[in-house]
């Protein structure tokens, strides 16, 4: 038994060491993350990106984690979405929260089984820790924060907080390793749930997974966010976004009663997180959210190279600033000079109710 | 009679951490793609130690600076003129410096692969880097070195405490959901986020001193890494433009435009 199962490896291991351009058939792996037993949706942004690596993708799914809200994520998953045609399912304690140590011998040993030609993950704060370490362990050169793809080898990416683009062709064997800019990879209009066509829910087998002298050395302490009813940053259709020319957290504030009105999202630069206005997971910028709305709209900001960095996708931009000069009216389709303090208010009185 | 604590104390008294730095492009520079769409242009302008590296300097040195450590060395990868960062680092207050050299290009996996080598030669207790460099933006070399290691990872850290009597490491990162917190075994890397420290400037009689501090030098051959590379750029260009603006002269202007012209409201 023993044998012939490592000659099937054997087998397979030849196989996976041709280079993944010369893959007749595609198989994708992708990192899923979900919440409250349901995907997330920069989790579908990678299915989206999957199609684009070529015909004839077989894509599986691979979620992590324990209890109720997995089975039910697990589900989901299994009908949301027609290109996926597995859910691979790891149930463990271990994957309570997702760690990168245990995450990282999952992905290796669901890739020794499956060897898949690419293995793909949103780059969020998830994607970004995790799928670099496997890559690692499996000895690849990952490709991170990929806006295009252009076949199965052939991707671009920004360098230079977005002021470049570098068009990367991988060149090595499978699997082929990346992290996706979920804005840069929208959803498609949305099928219906269909449960006929529902994925088969796979488990994974864990037995090998305490190998890893890392599992076990990293613990999960808390996560403190802020509970709102606002829409997501990485995802809503407009984003309000505040600068330290708001000087107080009280004066933020405004900005929040805008993005209730607009029913946006609310974003911030660097300065106004440091300076204290509003938590980290506000900050919009090259090493903050990437944002992409269809309308952003900047007060107070001035529009350093590292802010534009975050938003510069949007496909609306609007500026409001004191200072004629300030770069932010570089890159904002309409500008306002001007006092925000008077403009904001003149704004929350004349626009309509969101619908 | 010798305490269990204070042989622990001693024993981390005595850690070495070892922090990688970066020479980049100064984040201030507007940068230019080279006509030949061969890359960013790179001669002529002012190049500096990546920001993010210079928070995980920052971080050693005041972990040194508190008693926890007893030696910071600074290691960079790439050509010759990295030296120019590991002196900037030795005048911030490394101890010393280690220049792995190599004229060519390097990507994470490979950098991961010479960095693992050295500290399995240093055998520092932590190793810090920032989380990622401001060229590439690649936010990838910590995963992957401790992946190597099997190490337990901090990446994007706003927060570090070390507790040297159960040699662990707290660690607040600013992930897309807030700030969580986790608790790592030491030995760790740790990836540094912005908010993690100021760092400091360099004084005079530290860039004096600094001149006489040791860099050794090393390359990837003498680490017994093969350089090999699984990516190729094809080609590097500028990402599309913007139409240009207009600056309006009312709120009313601006609600008119983003209801009737642009359809957004």
């Amino acid at each position: 038994m023993a044998i012939r199962s490592l000659l099937g490896a054997f087998r397979k291991r030849s196989f996976v060491t041709r280079a993944v351009s010369c893959y007749r058939s595609l198989s994708t792996l992708i990192l899923a993350e979900h919440e409250r037993g349901v995907l997330k949706a920069s989790s579908l942004s990678a299915v989206e990106a999957a199609k684009c690596l070529g015909e004839n993708n077989s894509i599986s799914l691979l979620l992590a984690g324990t209890g109720p809200s997995l089975q039910e994520a697990a589900a989901h998953a299994a009908s949301c979405h027609p290109s996926i045609s597995q859910v691979l399912l790891a149930e463990s304690d271990k994957f309570a929260y997702p760690l990168a140590e245990a995450w990282a011998k999952l992905v290796h040993v669901v890739q020794q089984k499956g060897s898949y030609s690419h293995i793909i993950a949103g780059s969020g704060s998830f994607g970004k820790n995790i799928l670099p370490r496997a890559a690692a362990i499996l000895d690849v050169s990952p490709i991170t924060d990929v806006t295009e793809i252009n076949g199965s080898n052939l991707f671009v990416r920004p360098i230079y907080a977005g002021n470049a683009l570098s068009t990367v062709r991988y060149t090595g064997s499978a699997p082929c390793m990346l992290t996706i800019r979920s804005t840069s990879f929208p959803l498609g209009a949305t099928p219906a749930p269909s449960v006929s066509n529902a994925a088969s829910v796979d488990k994974v087998d864990l037995s090998t997974l305490s190998e890893d002298d890392a599992i076990g050395k990293s613990k999960y302490i808390s996560l403190s966010s802020q509970d709102t009813d606002r829409p997501d940053l990485g995802n809503a259709r407009i984003v309000v976004t505040g600068g330290r020319a708001l000087k107080s957290a009280e004066n933020f504030k405004l900005i929040e009663k805008l993005a209730e009105k607009l029913g946006a999202a609310v974003g911030a630069t660097r300065a106004a997180v440091d300076a204290g206005f509003v938590p980290n997971e506000l900050q919009v910028g090259q090493t903050g959210k990437i944002v992409a709305p269809e309308l952003y709209m900047a007060f107070g900001v001035s529009g350093a190279i590292q802010h534009i960095a975050g938003m510069r996708d949007s496909k609306v931009i609007v500026a409001v600033n004191k200072d004629a000069d300030a770069p932010i009216f570089q890159v904002a389709d309409y500008g306002l000079v001007g006092d925000l303090f008077e403009i904001i208010p003149e704004l929350l009185e004349k626009l309509p109710e969101k619908k | 009679m010798r305490t269990t604590t204070s042989a622990a104390s001693r024993e981390t008294a005595s850690m070495r951490i070892m922090v990688a730095i970066k020479r980049v492009i100064d984040y201030a520079v507007k940068i230019r793609v080279k006509p030949d769409k061969s890359g960013v242009e790179t001669s002529n302008v002012k190049m500096s130690m990546n920001p993010f590296c210079e928070i995980a300097l920052e971080e050693a040195l005041r972990i040194k600076e508190s008693g926890r450590a007893s030696e910071v060395v600074a290691v960079s990868v790439g050509p010759a003129q990295c030296v120019d960062t590991l002196r900037t680092g030795l005048a911030m207050g490394a101890d010393r410096a280690i220049h792995v050299e190599f004229p060519g290009t390097l990507y994470p996996l490979s950098i991961a692969k010479i960095l693992k080598a050295l500290v399995d030669a240093e055998k520092p207790g932590l190793l810090l880097l920032g989380k990622q460099a401001i060229d590439d933006d690649c936010n990838q070399t910590g995963q992957m070195i401790a992946g190597l290691l099997k190490w337990p990872q901090g990446t994007f850290a706003s927060k570090v405490v070390l507790d040297e009597e159960n040699k662990v490491a707290t660690v607040d990162r600013e992930v897309d959901g807030g700030l969580e917190t986790l608790c790592l075994d030491l030995p760790a890397v740790i990836t540094t986020d912005l908010r993690l420290n100021q760092p400091r400037y360099a004084s005079l009689p530290n860039i004096m001193k600094a001149k006489s501090k040791v860099i050794k030098k090393l390359t990837p051959q003498d680490l017994n890494i093969e350089i090999r590379s699984d990516l190729e750029v094809v080609q590097v260009t500028d990402p599309p433009k913007r139409k240009a603006g207009v600056i309006l002269s009312s709120v009313d202007e601006l609600i008119d435009k983003l209801k009737n012209e642009a359809r957004v409201l």
